[in-house]
């Protein structure tokens, strides 16, 4: 046990500081609602959903919780169910046997809400695009406010995003 | 003496020439072939024979790979891989593309069971004796009788506006006074991919879990028809995305088998070290997971930071984080110079340095070892059977590794350490991660030491001929199969991606029996199948 907490106090603090993007990360949709985003500022929490993704997305997001760029200390959460959400995150192409999950997953998310499409597959489908087995990108099955376009974005640039989306008054 | 533990039960295996022979011998007439370039050796047999090979190969200790299809209008090309002792047969037979019937592998190799119905789904071949006639593949984004990999069928498919969803497969229920059914996915509470797991539990424990997995079927073989080589090598490192590096090297291995070129070995030797490095990332991540599923937060913040400074230098050296679209048809697009290399071999000591004191920490931690010792156990017998691959089957006692028995370049003239246990646990698979870290650190180091001079790119030649190729890799979770059809021009008509978690997703129901549901995010965690690689 004291070599546990010995590694701990050596470590120390990693966190770095999120620089403000240099240029666009992310793109918002045509209808940004500023007052969900005026109260969501504090505190978002956020459910993930995998809708089809090579699981590439997956890694960065694990990564947002590490401690160099430590979400939480935004106030930004990952929560276990929709009911809790205040934002959806979307990632993959949405693969036809997930639409149905993915739909009833924006519905059981109370209102007001957000949905970030994240990466190239998640904005127009990427390399799988539209097919018997794919719908393409997420917002061809549900709204989507902003998107994070990279295969995968790095967690910087998902922070600096999510950030983005909750800064915009 | 050499114990079987030390070389793996392949060294019991025939080596492919006497399966050949062996095959002949119970009077199967396998006819050679050379329509496929790649180091796999290929044999016709009748389509009556399908199953009876089967037993003659499970008789013999022989390792069922995969199977799968390719649509030649009037027929389909089945081709099965079986790995002996020092390499690997392929079995190819031909069945009509309407109602074609095989007999079933099934009984003889537990690992064909989704395999097969998946080309109960994709093709519409009819094993007829196949113990279970469910669908797979298919939830209700196809219809019944149509079959997405003929030739006939578009890739646009006929789909509904809206899929429904796909309440009516048939689970197989436990009954019994205070049995419950517990459904979970395929949405899951974490950050993790989707999938439908269906417990039979009474109280805490499991009875008997059910995975009904290909939520995430993109229709990856279909999207590939049409592609050059470099859009294929593109789609291949995003079957499975946490392998990007070694499903784009089978992929690219077997284009540049069907075309027969070879490559430099400096290019050979970088594509080793990126698929090392993609090992070690995915192995500290896993380590530092299945201890926060225990609750032992303090290994996920180590890990995830060691596994950040990683991905890091993967950025600065070759310009990606999870080093994407480096692999690539005729070699690698990145070279390294003498800074770079300094780096990387900066980042060996490192982390080196920190695993001497962190790994013994986790495998001696009381209440870490707790949870992990006895939880989930797959035995080496039930390993053998389901043929599971990587560390899985190390962790169990089966050590099979292409690096070190059926070795690509440039791993031929390396002596590859492949580190094994009984424990079968979660604690054994744990620590087979840490082992595995240390063993690819070694192989870094080396190759960094002896990088040869030269062109980390051959010319990939115009496809005069129609041609086809299969390329192996030891990917971090165990064997990728590749399979490739190139057309004269080549455009490809056929790629088939065999991830190893087609044959490690069942480990997880065969481990369950007596396991608490609280112990199965853990369970699974240690398995770690890929949703994407086995839904394609």
């Amino acid at each position: 046990m004291f070599d546990v907490l010995a590694k701990i106090f050596k470590t120390g603090c990693l966190t770095g500081k999120v620089p403000p993007p240099d240029q666009t990360v992310i793109e918002f949709g045509t209808v940004c609602r500023k007052e969900i985003v005026r109260i969501f500022g504090k505190s978002l929490a956020i459910r993930m959903v995998d809708a089809g993704s090579c699981n590439g997305c997956e890694l960065e997001i694990h990564a947002l919780n590490n401690g160099f760029y430590d979400i939480e200390r935004f106030g930004i959460h990952f929560v276990a169910s929709p009911r809790h959400a205040d934002l959806l995150l979307v990632t993959g192409p949405v693969a036809r046997h997930m639409q149905a999950a993915l739909k009833r997953t924006y519905e059981a998310t109370p209102d007001p809400k957000l949905v970030i499409a994240m990466g190239d597959c998640g904005a127009d489908g990427g390399e799988f695009g539209v097919s018997y087995a794919s719908c393409g990108a997420v917002a061809n099955v549900i709204p989507v406010d902003a998107v994070i376009r990279g295969c995968p974005p790095s967690p910087l640039q998902l922070l600096q995003g999510i950030t983005e989306l909750l800064r915009r008054r | 003496m050499i114990s079987h533990a030390q070389l793996g039960w392949q060294c019991l295996s025939p080596d492919i020439e006497s399966l050949v022979l062996l095959l002949n011998e119970a009077g199967i007439p396998a006819k050679a072939q050379n329509t496929l370039e790649g180091p796999a050796k290929v044999v016709a047999i009748d389509s009556g024979f399908w199953g009876k090979a089967a037993a003659v190969a499970a008789a013999n200790r022989v390792r069922w790979c995969a199977v799968w299809g390719e649509h030649r209008p009037q027929e389909i090309s089945i081709l099965a891989a079986l790995a002996g002792r020092d390499g690997h047969l392929l079995l190819q037979t031909l069945v009509s593309d309407r109602q074609g019937e095989l007999p079933s592998q099934t009984p003889f190799f537990p690992a064909a069971n989704r395999p097969e119905r998946y080309l109960q789904d994709m093709f519409g071949i009819h094993f007829f004796d196949h113990p279970d006639q469910r669908r797979w593949i298919r939830h209700q984004a196809w219809q019944e009788g149509q079959y997405p990999l003929l030739k006939t069928f578009p890739p646009a498919g006929t789909p509904l506006d809206m899929t429904p969803p796909d309440c009516r497969y048939p689970f197989i229920p436990v009954e019994g006074d205070g049995v419950h059914e517990i459904p979970v996915g395929p949405v899951h509470a974490g950050i993790i991919e989707p999938g439908h797991f269906r417990f039979q539990a009474m109280g805490e424990d499991i009875l008997s879990l059910e995975e009904h997995l290909g939520y995430v079927h993109k229709g990856i073989e279909k999207c590939a028809e049409g592609r050059d080589v470099w859009g294929l090598a593109r789609l291949a490192g995003r079957v499975s995305g946490d392998s990007t590096v070694a499903h784009a090297w089978a992929a690219c291995q077997a284009c540049e088998a069907a075309v027969g070129i070879s490559l430099p070995r400096r290019a050979l030797v970088i594509r080793a070290i990126l698929a090392e490095r993609e090992r070690i990332a995915n192995h500290l991540g896993d380590i530092g997971a299945c201890c926060n599923d225990v609750g032992f937060t303090f290994a996920q913040v180590q890990c995830s930071r060691l596994r950040e400074l990683w991905q890091r230098q993967n950025s600065a050296v070759f310009g990606h984080r999870l080093l994407m679209d480096i692999v690539v048809p005729g070699g690698v697009n990145r070279d390294l110079n003498a800074r770079r290399i300094d780096l990387l071999q900066k980042a060996i000591e490192q982390l080196r340095h920190e695993l001497q004191d962190f790994l013994p920490l986790l495998y001696e931690y009381p209440s870490l070892q707790d949870r992990l010792r006895a939880t989930g156990v797959l035995s080496l017998k039930k390993a053998r059977s389901l043929g599971v691959l990587g560390f899985l089957a190390r962790a169990s006692g089966e050590c099979w590794d292409l690096r070190r028995d059926a070795p690509y370049a440039p791993y031929e003239d390396m002596v590859i350490t492949v580190p094994h246990t009984l424990e079968g646990d979660a604690s054994g698979r744990l620590r087979i991660r840490g082992d595995e870290i240390l063993v690819s650190l070694d192989l870094l180091e080396e190759m960094l030491k002896k990088l040869p001079a030269g062109d980390v790119m051959a010319e990939f030649p115009s496809v005069q001929r129609d041609c086809s190729g299969i390329g192996f890799v030891e990917g971090w979770r165990g064997e990728i199969l590749a399979y490739v059809h190139l057309d004269v021009g080549g455009i490809v008509s056929r790629y088939f991606p065999r991830d190893p978690s087609w044959l490690n997703w069942p480990a997880l129901e065969a481990m369950i029996e007596g396991v608490i549901v609280p112990d199965f995010p853990l369970c699974n965690k240690s398995v770690n199948g890929s949703y994407s690689g086995h839904d394609l």
